[in-house]
Formats: C-alpha cells, sequence, structure tokens
C-alpha cells in the first residue's frame, strides 16, 4: 500500500506490517479460525483492516509458501496452486502466534525522525522561516488526519477499522504535538542568530547520533 | 449564496499603549449551512476571542460579524440578544449546565427564554435529547449524569429549536477520547441538518473531524486545509509484485 503524496509520512505499517513479516502472523490468525483458502485469507485479511492495508494475492501465496516450508500450516494435498488450494494450520503455528502476540513490538525508529532531522536542519540554516515550515507540515498531517477521521465515521460499527484508523490518528496526533511544542520552542528564542539557531541545531544531532 | 457566519476583516484590540494586545487582526471567515469548520491554534492565538466575537458575545475592534446574512453591528442590542438567543447555540469546555434543572429543563431553558411556551419547549428538549440517545436521561439532574452525557446534554442545549450555527469552545477538553468522539460525531450530525459549526480547539484529533481546519497564529489566520479528499485516496494499492 501507498500513500500517494504521503510518502514522508509512510507508517511503519507500511514497512513492517504488509510487506514485511507480520503477514505471517496475520495469515496464521486467521488459519487459527479453520482452513481456508488462499484467496479467501486475503479477502479476509483486508476486511478486517478496514482494507486500510490492501494485500496482493502473490503476497499471500508467497507467504503461504513460507509458512508449509517452516512447518508452520499444512496444505491440501494438490500438487496445483492455486485460488482452490485449502490450507491449515498446524500446532507449531499455533505456538508461534501465541509467541508473536506476547512478544512487544519491535522498537524500531519511528518515522517522525525525519522530521525532526528536517526542522532541525532548517534551524541553522540562514533565512528559512521555521515557524512557516512547521506550519507546513502540520498542514500535511492535519490533512491526513481528517481523512482518517472521515474513514472512521464512515465506520461507525467496526470496531477492526476503528482500532485501526485510531493507531495511525494517535502516530499523527503525536507528530502534530510535536510540531506544536517546536513552534513554541522556536518561538521563546532570543530573536536567533544565525549561530545561536545552529549550535541549537547541531547538539541534539551530536547525541542522537551517539546513541545509535 | 449567503453563509451562516461571516466574519470580515475582524480585529480585537485590548488595552492600549504599551500594553495594547492585538488579539485578532483583520480575520475573514465565512461558514456556510451544514458546515463544520475548526479553528485550530496555541494558547493566546486568539481563538477564543475569535468565538466570542462571532457569538457576538463580544464587539469587535473593527470588522463585521455577519450572522445569517445581517450584520451584527447594524443591530440594536435588543435585535442582537435575540438573535444570540434563538440562532446561536454555545457550547463550552465545561459543559455549563445549571445544576438545579434537569437535562430537559437544561435543553428547553433557551427555548422558554425565547418566549416558547413551557410544554413546547419541553418537547423540543425531548426530541434534542433523543437525537443525542439521552432519551432515557431527560429527568436527571446534571450531577446523575457522566461526563461525556453532561456535554451530550450540552450540545442538546445548544442546537435545540431553530439554531443556525454552534460554537463550541474545546467541547471535549474534559473527556477520554471514545466519549470525545462520540461528541464530534453528535456536533457533525447536527451540522449535516443544516447548522453551520464552528469548533475553536488546540487538539488535531478534534479538529480533524471538521469539514476544515483553519489556523490561528497571533491574532492571524495563517493558512487552512480544504476539504478533504474521499477515503479512497487512503486505500490506494500498493505496488504489484
Amino acid at each position: 500500500m501507498t500513500f500517494p503524496q504521503d510518502t514522508e509520512y509512510a507508517t511503519w505499517y507500511e514497512r513492517e506490517w504488509v510487506v514485511g513479516v507480520s503477514v505471517r502472523h496475520a495469515l496464521l490468525a486467521l488459519l487459527s479460525e479453520g482452513p481456508k483458502y488462499g484467496l479467501q485469507l486475503r479477502q479476509e485479511f483486508e476486511a478486517r483492516t478496514g482494507e486500510v492495508w490492501p494485500l496482493n494475492i502473490g503476497q499471500v501465496y508467497t507467504t503461504l509458501q513460507r509458512l508449509e516450508r517452516d512447518g508452520l500450516v499444512e496444505s491440501d494435498d494438490t500438487e496445483m496452486d492455486g485460488p482452490q488450494k485449502g490450507f491449515r494450520i498446524t500446532s507449531a503455528g499455533r505456538a508461534e502466534l501465541d509467541e508473536w502476540l506476547r512478544t512487544p513490538p519491535e522498537d524500531t525508529v519511528p518515522p517522525r525522525d525525519e522530521l525532526v532531522i528536517k526542522v532541525l536542519v532548517a534551524l541553522g540554516l540562514p533565512g528559512v522561516d521555521v515557524p512557516e515550515l512547521l506550519q507546513v507540515h502540520r498542514h500535511r498531517l492535519v490533512e491526513l488526519m481528517q481523512r482518517y477521521t472521515r474513514l472512521k465515521e464512515d465506520a461507525l460499527e467496526d470496531v477492526g477499522v476503528a482500532l485501526v484508523v485510531d493507531a495511525e490518528i494517535f502516530r499523527l496526533d503525536a507528530m502534530i504535538r510535536w510540531l506544536d511544542s517546536a513552534d513554541a520552542r522556536v518561538r521563546r528564542l532570543p530573536a536567533a542568530t544565525a549561530v545561536n539557531a545552529a549550535s541549537v541545531a547541531s547538539g541534539p544531532r551530536r547525541r542522537l547520533g551517539a546513541r545509535r | 449564496m449567503t453563509a451562516a457566519l461571516e466574519l470580515r476583516r475582524v480585529s480585537k484590540d485590548f488595552g492600549s499603549g504599551p500594553t495594547e494586545v492585538h488579539a485578532l487582526r483583520e480575520v475573514d471567515l465565512r461558514v456556510e449551512a451544514g458546515e463544520l469548520v475548526a479553528v485550530m491554534g496555541p494558547s493566546g492565538s486568539g481563538k477564543s476571542t475569535l468565538l466570542t466575537i462571532a457569538g457576538t458575545l463580544e464587539e469587535p475592534t473593527s470588522g463585521d460579524v455577519v450572522l445569517g446574512g445581517r450584520e451584527v453591528s447594524r443591530m440594536s442590542r435588543n435585535d442582537r440578544a435575540g438573535l444570540r438567543r434563538h440562532s446561536v447555540g454555545y457550547v463550552f469546555q465545561d459543559f455549563n449546565l445549571l445544576a438545579g434543572l434537569t437535562a430537559v429543563e437544561n435543553v428547553a431553558l433557551p427555548l422558554e427564554l425565547d418566549g416558547m411556551g413551557a410544554r413546547a419547549a419541553a418537547r423540543s428538549g425531548q426530541e434534542a435529547l433523543g437525537r443525542m440517545g439521552l432519551a432515557e436521561q431527560a429527568d436527571r439532574y446534571p450531577d446523575e449524569l457522566s461526563g461525556g452525557e453532561r456535554q451530550r446534554v450540552a450540545i442538546a442545549r445548544a442546537v435545540v429549536g431553530e439554531r443556525r450555527v454552534v460554537l463550541a469552545d474545546e467541547p471535549t477538553g474534559a473527556l477520554d477520547s471514545v466519549n470525545g468522539e462520540a461528541v464530534m460525531r453528535l456536533l457533525r450530525a447536527a451540522c449535516k441538518r443544516g447548522v453551520a459549526g464552528v469548533v475553536v480547539t488546540h487538539d488535531a484529533q478534534l479538529a480533524s473531524w471538521a469539514d476544515r481546519v483553519v489556523f490561528l497564529r497571533d491574532g492571524r489566520v495563517v493558512d487552512q486545509t480544504g476539504p478533504p479528499p474521499g477515503v479512497e485516496s487512503l486505500l490506494a494499492p500498493g505496488p504489484s509484485s
């Protein structure tokens, strides 16, 4: 899935969830309810994530093949791959699913770091109107949040969609609140000389660098 | 088309000389019937002043407020008070319900103040509470209601009768996010029935319920979002592999 106009704010879901490891576990979860066909798995996955994360059928089959190779699912004894081939979860698959549910999510570097870096760089550059730059990002994020809120509004009865959309909205909210606090801090700076601003910018960057 | 609410180059100054504060500077804002607009800005950006001026509770230093096509500055005090009573509803962060009145009495109060008979006012009040999902709670007093229920009563009071404009100041302030969401759903539903709504807030989640978000900084409108495109734009399929 892509956000055509919002690649800067692309979510960890896109990188980690949909194209990555967790499609495995989503499929295991669906199979834990009973045997299913590949096409059915794709439809159910999309329905339960509010169609926010479309999967292509190739992704589903590739993942199923890996699960089968690892002994986590079994398929019908047909040589044919295709929409009519059924899959079942194995006991090893159930154990893997249970283990995954209880494992804390990976502490990946959040995407807002890119925004932080941009604002830090802007602080050190002469002639950049930082509050205006912050507003450019705030505008885009609020607009994106409006679209998610509309999605939630339209899906009143669907808890799955509400949960998925809430996660996105809270993530965007955190970024907007950071922009707001950055705005307040920047406005509180004494009529900043470029040198002052540059030292503000380089200090935190050094520390960030050292931590990694 | 006449906007339900219009601010034309509205400025508001407090104090004078070295202590003069420009709370609003030449603010233009137009809200159509059926539209919910959020005004977003930090503390001190002028958003509460904007709301009190839009609601004719305060006069601008310069510029005009136009409600339903009528310039407020040209109206007499009495006409202005009448317009305020029957056309404008307010929702505040702390609900402002009268403790000695039941839910339905609170909701019916503005209608009675506006001269409607008690029985007809109570009927309209009951109807408005029903739309907020509070038909059963009509005879309870505010201290017998939860925070979320109290705020829904406040919204019912703001939209009861023939109100054309609803003004809300941080209306979900004290509520948790699920109750806050319920309040915003109801405000949006009221707007869809033809009311023009303005919500002022510093909270992006609350603002995101609006059709349009106006950003206020230091008393000026610095930017605004358009109406959001359809949700389809979030559902673009990924690159096929």
